[in-house]
């Protein structure tokens, strides 16, 4: 079979560029760390969120120096806890799952986006950086409201974040 | 010899019987191109905000299940079969073995669109007690009214019984010529039915044993990462299916029309091999931001999708190759300079570089997609359908409406009515689409998501990157507007067209590749070897995580519900519905066969 010079320098640009791609991902893997949505959380009974520990009350929780997690519930038309406040400069890691149908939870303009599938938890694990409110949207179409789907991811100072916790009401 | 006899003579004018059947496959096509272009742009109005008083907000994700399933599964499929038929039966020069079994065929085809298709538009009336605003990937436990899902699946088995009419007459061409090598279109046609029955099977599988059967209330719960799982299985080779048949046109007639030939038979058929093998172990990478799939099964799919660039950056260089060896015959020199040598006012020939020239754009927008951990960025975004709009909605389509105006003539007799307003009309496309397609993929990186009547939201405003959110709206608005004008002046110029009087003198042909079928390996016709290979990647690819996901969830799904219910008092209206389903494509086939004839 006959290949032409430049085919053959064509197909090895291409394998090249196909290799870099792949090296670029491995690299944000094992570099800067950027893990998938994955099987790290076993599976949850869809209709049963209400006697769930994490579930029944949707909240943010300190679990250790900085670190915090968020226990939240999708539905047709909204998330809770809504809004979602954290501190600033912390890891924050977001538990996510839906009491109906497959949703979507992006914090609008970052790289904070998972499905959220009935049966299934989604874990991202994500660093916050300065005081800024946040829109979250539901990316994925549910239902005959989904436009209207949507909530808020609130980072505020350590102080303030202190001070809306006082309560004692976890939002 | 056998090419001047077949330059006097059409495929019309040879095949008659043959003719008809691609007329009507492809006026199929056009029809779910018109009802497609009509929810077209009166989505894109309303989600921009621009005009939202034809329909409410809720009654958008009916438009959006419409035009999604018209347009990705119905133009595009009707068109493939009209041209795989017409490819077959030109490159083996003879006709079908049994044409009451293609009749049959196309009328399951048809028969399943207007069950589906019934079961979407009655969503826009509350006087029927029918919906389907499921969108294109019917996600459950969202559920659609069963005469959807049924209809879905007549349609993939006409689909299947087409793909079985092609091999048999290939088969008997083959006891005809013992020795000759499967001719390339044929070629073709062939593998990309394979990689189709491998693919379609999964989506067939999670019709009949799950959704059907849930929609019909015989089972209560479905598990949602199961059926999802299947729809990717079959989610992405289709867009496979709907890129094949343009690239049999790049590959065999877009040489000709530029005045030269293929520059590669046998690389065209590797291309096709590697899209057979590839185009099924990838669809996970649908799923990367899918819970309950583990990372590692994601990083395969993402290997597998990246090999896949392969095959389409190998046919970007043929086709250049080629249409640059057409331009240097008709006097083209220098590096460039070749270009101004080009049939550029043809449009089939216009149509089909620009779908061209926008799959390299998409390509590059795929490249993002496919990379796991930039997806995470546009995720359902709309720069996912700014990517896919560059795709099939270019490359795809605007190939396919170019190739009608080089096609039509050779199945009718009947010259184009004007091939100016087609220039105007593909140019207007391109121009439409490039409008559309990069304000989508600006909104998508600022967040903006897909699949919404109302992208706007009362807590929170878009950071503004490439011009503010409004901007881009308006520049999304300008684009439709013009891909709807277009196919408004495609299809006006195919009535005119029909309305033209039979000549003669239009036929044809298409001229051998460069470098020939005798220049590549035996091994690359024997498709027993390469079906082989591409189910085994296919067991590799998928039998872990399905084994996985099938141990979470179980088959029938960890207590998830179902919405909307339709269950028992659905069966009494599907027994009506059936019976004036039957009435009404009664009377559409009468009517279609009359317009055919």
């Amino acid at each position: 079979m006959h290949i032409h010079a430049y085919e053959k320098l064509w197909l090895a640009a291409s394998v090249l560029l196909i290799l870099l791609l792949l090296g670029s991902v491995t690299y944000g893997a094992v570099g800067p760390g950027v893990a998938m949505v994955s099987d790290s959380e076993p599976a949850i009974d869809a209709g049963g969120l209400d006697e769930d520990e994490r579930f029944s009350e949707p909240r943010v929780e300190q679990v250790g120096e900085n670190e915090y997690e968020a226990y939240v519930v999708a539905f047709q038309f909204g998330f809770q806890p809504d809004p979602i406040v954290v501190p600033e400069d912390s890891t924050v890691t977001f538990y996510v799952t839906s009491r109906d149908v497959i949703h979507g939870f992006e914090v609008a303009g970052t790289n904070a986006n998972t499905m959220v599938v009935p049966g299934e938890v989604a874990e991202i694990t994500v660093e916050t950086d300065g005081a800024a409110e946040y829109g979250i949207v539901c990316n994925e179409y549910c239902g005959a409201g989904h436009h209207g789907m949507e909530g808020k991811l609130e980072v505020v100072s350590q102080s303030e974040f202190d001070d809306r916790t006082s309560g004692g009401d976890g939002e | 010899m056998s090419e001047a006899i077949e330059g006097d003579r059409t495929f019309a004018d040879k095949f008659p019987e043959e003719a008809r059947i691609v007329r009507a496959a492809l006026l199929g096509s056009f029809l779910a191109l018109t009802l497609g272009a009509i929810f077209g742009i009166i989505q894109t109005l309303h989600r921009t905000g621009i005009f939202r008083g034809l329909i409410d907000s809720t009654d958008y994700y009916t438009s959006l299940t419409a035009h999604g399933v018209f347009l990705a599964l119905s133009f595009t499929t009707f068109f493939l079969v009209g041209l795989f038929t017409w490819a077959v039966v030109r490159s083996l020069d003879r006709p079908l073995l049994n044409t009451k079994i293609t009749w049959t065929w196309y009328g399951l085809m048809a028969a399943g669109m207007t069950m589906t298709g019934i079961s979407i538009l009655a969503g826009f009336t509350d006087a029927i007690d029918m919906s389907a605003d499921v969108l294109f990937t019917f996600y459950a436990p969202l559920q659609a009214h069963p005469m959807f899902y049924a209809g879905l699946a007549v349609f993939i088995v006409g689909s299947w019984i087409a793909g079985a009419d092609w091999f048999r007459t290939w088969l008997a061409w083959k006891r005809e010529h013992p020795d000759e090598r499967i001719p390339l279109q044929t070629f073709m046609v062939l593998t990309t039915m394979a990689m189709w029955y491998i693919a379609s099977s999964a989506v067939a599988a999670s019709v009949l044993i799950f959704l059907l059967p849930w929609s019909l209330g015989l089972i209560d719960q479905v598990n949602p990462t199961l059926t999802r799982t299947l729809f990717w299985f079959f989610g992405h080779p289709v867009v496979y299916f709907w890129l094949m048949p343009a690239y049999l046109l790049w590959y065999t007639v877009l040489p000709k029309i530029a005045g030269g030939r293929l520059f590669s038979d046998p690389l065209a058929r590797v291309v096709f091999v590697l899209f057979l093998l590839l185009s099924t172990p990838v669809g996970i990478h649908h799923q990367y931001l899918d819970p309950g799939i583990a990372e590692g099964f994601k990083f395969i799919s993402m290997t597998n999708t990246m090999f896949l660039l392969l095959p389409s950056l190998l046919t970007a260089f043929t086709v250049v190759a080629s249409v640059e060896y057409g331009a240097r015959r008709r006097g083209g020199s220098g590096l460039l300079g070749w270009l101004t040598d080009l049939p550029w006012r043809d449009p089939a020939f216009t149509g089909m570089m620009l779908a061209g020239l926008m799959f390299a754009a998409g390509g590059f927008s795929g490249m993002v997609n496919a990379g796991m951990n930039i997806n995470y960025m546009i995720h359902n975004t709309i720069w996912v359908p700014g990517h896919f709009h560059l795709t099939v909605g270019t490359a795809v389509a605007l190939t396919f409406m170019a190739a009608t105006y080089w096609i039509w003539p050779q199945i009718t007799n009947k010259p184009i009515y004007s091939r100016a307003i087609g220039l105007f009309q593909v140019v207007l496309w391109f121009i439409g689409m490039a409008l559309m397609s990069n304000a989508m993929h600006a909104q998508g990186i600022m967040g903006v998501p897909r699949r919404t009547a109302e992208p706007e939201y009362s807590g929170f405003d878009y950071p503004t990157m490439f011009g503010g959110f409004e901007e881009l709206n308006v520049q999304i608005a300008i684009g439709g507007t013009l891909l709807f004008v277009s196919t408004v002046l495609f299809i006006g110029n195919l009535v005119l067209t029909m309305g033209n009087p039979k000549v003669s003198g239009l036929a044809e042909t298409l001229p051998p590749a460069l470098s020939g079928p005798d220049d590549s390996p035996k091994v690359l016709d024997n498709l027993r070897l390469w079906v082989g290979i591409a189910l085994t990647l296919v067991v590799l690819a998928y039998a872990l995580p399905l084994a996985a996901i099938i141990n979470r969830g179980g088959l029938l799904g960890p207590g998830v519900g179902t919405y909307p219910v339709w269950l028992s008092p659905a069966l009494d209206a599907l027994a009506n519905a059936a019976a004036s389903v039957l009435g009404a494509v009664g009377d559409a086939s009468a009517s279609l066969v009359e317009v055919v004839r």
